[in-house]
């Protein structure tokens, strides 16, 4: 190869090649759509209504990926919200009714209360993962139907409504006109971002995806560190369920079920290897917000949500033979 | 060899004994457990299951796995449903269709699988999208209820009787859910392709090496989950009677527990088919005996939780000890 002066595009995508994939992908889908549908598209009010869909999502996408980074999987995270919702709204609903008016404490103790479960249910993950040591995908389908389980026998199968009016703060309004999920959100990709950029329990979760055994002789202390990513990925989850139970007002065993294999797809679409190892929070966020913008465009363009569906699947697999090019190309 | 220690160091020897004192405590504790009535109902409403938990053990012994298969079978479900009802035909012409079509869409996912090289999991939940998204675009969600009569009416192969005059019908989902288990069993057992699976579940890059086709295999083993998941997808559609597109979509997990309960390990290359057996019978017999014992329905999924947690820990706590074991015989 000549030492020539090198295109400065070209050397970023020889750095960034799923990352510069991705913001192509990003700029292609929306200048396709903002052309598309002129007017619509490209409006606040669509964007807006992106930024209150997207958060439930993106939080459980990463409560899957941090998993993923490490080389494992967390099925249960559909189940941990459900149920970190259905803790949050009976303490709500039993409390509230016999008070006069809706008090804030009871609201915080309720949400304390649902965090906390969803953060049990991760160290229940970590426990059966780290330290008997059973394959992700199988310990958390296990605890995954344990879960849903302990939902369904509280709530006896029915829907929990009447939740109080401040709830609606976190699911349904905007501070600045930002709606506040997605305020959010975005603060968690941050914080996530920042944990395993540079926190060593952060870094030790990738060098576990990459090799566990090596990482564990080289010193790390590897069962802590899952511990502790499980444990993570559980409080995302119940941080998804505050979002959830307030955007549906209610709580119960089985919301957003199909949310599961689609938080593995934008995970996997986002540039995490399913293997582990690799895999950045700007790509996650990059993937969501390219998938939201496919289904609401396809929404506006009047295309049943259902094609939606399809073309995310589509797309992973494309980007999928993408990146197996790229990897001959970029080494 | 066949000795104690042989078989006590089976997986299937610790179902099994699950199951029978599973099934002891409820013949003891009902009086409706134990009667051939319930079996054979039992076992005919879990026969889809069992149908495609044998295309996924297959699957999992190759080293792979499949999520899409639910979509594939609601898919064969929906063709062959509108061609019986708009053309007409009979039941083996449901079948073939139903089989051709998760044949089909089996055979695309192991293409996929093969030139992608990524992960299947990945693969499938791709597959399962796409399929999904186009099975509710094309059909708008809408139920199927109205079969032709030759459809709905029983199909049973032959018909029991006891000494009291009782009749017991053994259904036609019954009776293919047993002779696939039979097939399934003898392609693993002994062919030479089942035998060339469980070498590729072991260790793929040995397998290419050794000069398998690894194409064609994987070819195979998808499109055989696909084939019975459009087998099942049938005889689902002859027990229901009903089609509609949630009715297995969303069950993936469900047959995957029930195959890993029996042994089957997610790493690819163990497996047998009469583990998955037991396991499709443990979970069957745990959601009658809710039932039969009056317990709310909803310690259910508590109760198969529990169990899954269980057998997988001592799976994998096993596993270590034997490990540890042999890595002592290696210092010394």
């Amino acid at each position: 190869m000549s030492l020539k002066k090198t295109n400065p595009l070209k050397s970023i995508y020889y750095r960034y090649p799923n990352l510069s994939l991705l913001w192509g992908l990003f700029t292609l889908t929306l200048i396709m759509f903002s052309i598309s549908l002129p007017g619509k598209f490209f409006t606040i009010s669509n964007f807006s209504s992106i930024a209150f869909q997207l958060p439930e999502l993106g939080i459980l996408t990463m409560a899957m990926a941090i998993t993923m980074l490490s080389g494992g999987i967390n099925l249960s995270i559909i189940a941990t919200a459900n149920l970190s919702g259905v803790v949050m709204a009976t303490i709500m609903t039993t409390m509230i009714q016999g008070a006069q008016s809706p008090q804030g404490w009871i609201i915080d103790l309720a949400i304390a209360a649902g965090l906390g479960a969803a953060v049990l249910v991760g160290l229940v993950n970590g426990i059966i993962i780290a330290f008997i040591g059973v394959s992700p995908i199988l310990a958390t389908l296990g605890t995954m139907t344990l879960v849903n389980g302990i939902s369904i026998l509280t709530t006896k199968g029915y829907v929990i409504s009447g939740l109080p009016e401040q709830m609606q703060f976190f699911g349904n309004e905007a501070l600045l006109g930002i709606p506040v999920p997605f305020i959010i959100f975005a603060l968690l990709a941050i914080a996530i971002g920042f944990w395993l950029k540079k926190m060593p329990s952060g870094l030790n979760n990738y060098l576990i995806g990459s090799n566990e055994t090596a990482t564990r002789y080289s010193g790390v202390n590897t069962k802590s560190v899952l511990l502790r990513t499980y444990m993570i990925s559980g409080l995302l989850s119940g941080i998804a369920a505050i979002i959830m139970i307030s955007r549906f007002n209610s709580a119960r065993a089985g919301y957003a079920e199909s949310y599961l294999l689609i938080t593995v797809l934008a995970s996997v679409f986002g540039g995490v290897d399913p293997n582990g190892g690799f895999g950045k929070v700007g790509g996650l966020v990059l993937s969501l917000f390219i998938l939201q913008m496919v289904s609401s465009g396809l929404n506006l363009l009047g295309v049943s949500s259902f094609l939606a569906v399809t073309l995310w699947g589509v797309l992973l697999i494309g980007i999928m033979i993408v990146q197996k090019y790229q990897k001959k190309q970029v080494g | 060899m066949l000795s104690v220690s042989n078989i006590t160091k089976r997986n299937e020897f610790y179902l099994a004994l699950v199951i029978l004192s599973l099934v002891l405590l409820l013949t003891f504790t009902t009086d409706q457990f134990l009667t051939l009535g319930n079996l054979l109902e039992l076992f005919t409403s879990y026969s889809f299951l069992g149908i495609m938990s044998a295309g996924m053990l297959v699957v999992l012994i190759s080293g792979g796995i499949d999520l899409s298969f639910t979509a594939t079978a609601t898919i064969s479900q929906y063709i062959m449903s509108t061609v019986i009802i708009e053309q007409g035909g009979n039941l083996f012409l449901a079948f073939v269709i139903g089989a051709a079509v998760g044949l089909a869409l089996g055979a695309i996912n192991g293409m996929l699988i093969h030139f992608i090289k990524k992960h299947p999991l990945i693969i499938t939940i791709a597959t399962l999208n796409i399929y999904k998204g186009l099975l509710m675009y094309f059909t708008k969600g809408k139920w199927i209820y109205n079969f032709p009569m030759w459809f709905s009416k029983p199909h049973d192969i032959f018909i029991i009787e006891n000494s009291e005059g009782y009749i017991f019908p053994i259904s036609l989902s019954l009776f293919l859910f047993f002779i696939i288990f039979i097939v399934a069993a003898f392609i693993l057992k002994y062919t030479k392709t089942g035998r060339k699976i469980y070498a590729m579940g072991g260790n793929k890059e040995a397998a290419r090496r050794m000069g398998f086709n690894i194409f064609g295999l994987t070819i195979f083993v998808y499109g055989f989950m696909g084939l019975l998941a459009g087998i099942g997808s049938v005889s689902h559609a002859l027990i229901v009677q009903t089609v509609a597109p949630n009715a297995i979509i969303g069950k993936e997990l469900d047959v995957i527990a029930a195959v890993v309960l029996g042994g089957a390990s997610l790493q690819g290359g163990t497996g047998t088919v009469l583990g998955t057996f037991l396991g499709v019978a443990l979970v069957a017999i745990i959601s009658n005996a809710v039932i039969l014992v009056g317990i709310p329905s909803y310690w259910y999924e508590i109760l198969l939780g529990t169990i899954i947690v269980i057998s997988v820990s001592m799976t994998a706590y096993n596993n270590k000890k034997n490990m540890r074991r042999e890595a002592e015989i290696d210092v010394a």
